[in-house]
């Protein structure tokens, strides 16, 4: 690979790999990674992961209300078309949020946040994405998906030569429901019906079938953030005791896709845990709609 | 049962239509979201007229994503929001003007008292913005795009758009209320 001199795309999945041979792997160009920064939120907002649309199938085909079925129904119907034509599936493309794993020895010789406002401002014209972000008192829009902290990026170093991008829009529906509580330490026995109670509260404003996000401890906006990655795990992954307990008794409620009635809720939960003080218990939940969208990308990395 | 309409809406239309019902809107759509919703309540206390006609109405509560070509503005994807963040300002524009529709999705907690013998919520499934855009055949035009994209009003003609549930009927029945208390009955008892 030392006499590589440019850049191939392995595209397996939802990852584009990208690889520089030997004394290049320092260097990335700011171009390339603006193009394939793009490129992922246009897959994103197109396409959902695999794993997410076979759960609506097969909720589809469970499901015995036939209203409820009929809104399933729409949405297998809505992804053919955005696919077909290319376009968003859903006309709130969300707000841009990435979670980057950036490894200690990747070098990529420019300014990564600002690479990634460019992919923004880039794919808000060419795919074409809704202008969302806006000031919070003036309500003005910025009409390029940019602003003061947005885009939104989680960095974590980690390990390794490699940077990992994932991309995850989120639409306000689903976020607006969303909730963090802090309990006393002695109140382990109530976080169950804190995630009930949020779920019920929210009925179908959501946008259900959901995937819940929920993280129990970590200060309280170390719990908010880790609530929403957990919405990241494959839908397919085994759930612990903890979380096929809350799912069944959530989807025991009715609310049903898109609130209803029917047996689908959610389609999964997933529950993270992070020490906290000794006398604290943040709970966090963060609510995802059917369109669970994202899609990663890796940078750099040997052979 | 399943009903097919044209706008403008008139009142034996929504009328006959029961909770449950499938129905398809052909006609025009006027797209009014939270800052629109603030625009018309505002201009009607000041006595102003507004720049579209509300009588006979169909509102569709969505923040649609546009894009301008040489022809004009062009539907990439519409699908509907959420209406619950409406359902304060609602009362005063049905008291201010004959709405007859209101298309959303999740739903629109303690307006069915309002609705009654004046308008319906008809539920679109949320999200599906792609199909959505395949049944809006034209953008005829658009007012207050200083509010933005998703906030402005778009003038929509469509074409058997739905399927459109009856959420909530001119008779005071809600499904979604109906829903939301079957749950709340079970997270009690859960919580026992």
């Amino acid at each position: 690979m030392d006499s590589f001199s440019g850049i191939y795309f392995l595209i397996c999945d939802f990852y584009y790999l990208i690889h520089f041979g030997g004394l290049l792997s320092s260097k990335i160009s700011r171009e390339n990674f603006i193009r394939s920064i793009a490129d992922l939120l246009r897959k994103a907002e197109i396409e959902l992961p695999d794993d997410v649309e076979s759960a609506l199938r097969k909720a589809e085909t469970a499901e015995e209300s036939q209203v409820a079925k009929s809104q399933l129904e729409a949405i297998l119907k809505n992804l053919e078309i955005a696919k077909k034509h290319g376009v968003p599936m859903c006309q709130d493309t969300g707000i841009m949020i990435f979670f980057a794993e950036l490894g200690t020895e990747f070098q990529p010789g420019f300014d990564l946040e600002a690479a990634l406002r460019e992919a923004v401002i880039l794919a808000t014209a060419e795919v074409p994405l809704r202008p969302n972000a806006v000031d919070p008192l003036t309500r003005k829009n910025s009409g390029d998906n940019t602003g003061v902290g947005i885009p939104d990026i989680h960095w974590k170093l980690v390990p390794g030569n490699q940077l990992k991008i994932t991309a995850a829009p989120k639409g306000a529906g689903s976020e607006n429901m969303s909730a963090l509580r802090m309990f006393n330490p002695t109140e382990t026995g109530n976080i169950r019906n804190f995630v009930l109670e949020t779920i019920v509260n929210a009925g179908g404003m959501p946008c259900p079938p959901l995937t819940i996000g929920v993280e129990i401890g970590g200060s309280s906006d170390a719990a908010a953030r880790l609530a929403k990655e957990a919405l990241l795990e494959p839908l397919d992954a085994p759930m612990n005791g903890l979380e096929i307990e809350i799912l069944e008794t959530v989807n025991s409620l009715g609310i049903g896709c898109m609130g209803l009635g029917g047996s689908t809720t959610a389609l999964a939960v997933h529950v993270k845990t992070a020490y906290c003080h000794t006398a604290s218990l943040s709970v966090a939940v963060n609510i995802q709609c059917w369109a669970n969208r994202h899609a990663s990308i890796v940078f750099g990395g040997d052979e | 049962m399943e009903y097919h309409l044209q706008t403008p809406l008139k009142k034996e239309d929504i009328e006959k239509l029961n909770a449950g019902n499938v129905v398809y809107i052909s006609g025009e759509l006027l797209t009014a979201r939270d800052e629109a919703h603030a625009r018309i309540l505002e201009m009607k206390e000041k006595g102003e007229k507004l720049p579209f006609s509300l009588e006979g109405a169909v509102i569709y509560h969505c923040g649609p994503l546009m894009q301008q070509a040489e022809s004009g503005w062009k539907v990439i994807s519409a699908g509907p929001t959420t209406n619950g963040r409406m359902s304060k300002m609602t009362p005063s524009l049905l008291k201010a003007h004959d709405v007859r529709a209101i298309i959303g999705k999740g739903g629109m907690k303690g307006v069915a008292s309002e609705l009654e013998n004046k308008c319906v919520y008809l539920a679109y499934t949320g999200g599906c913005a792609a199909l959505a855009a395949e049944l809006i055949k034209e953008v005829n035009t658009v007012h207050w795009l200083d509010l933005g994209m998703p906030e402005a009003v778009w003038v929509l003609r469509v074409e058997e758009f739905g399927p459109l549930i009856v959420g909530i009927d001119s008779k005071g029945k809600d499904i979604f209320a109906e829903v939301r208390e079957r749950a709340e009955k079970v997270l009690e008892k859960l919580q026992k």
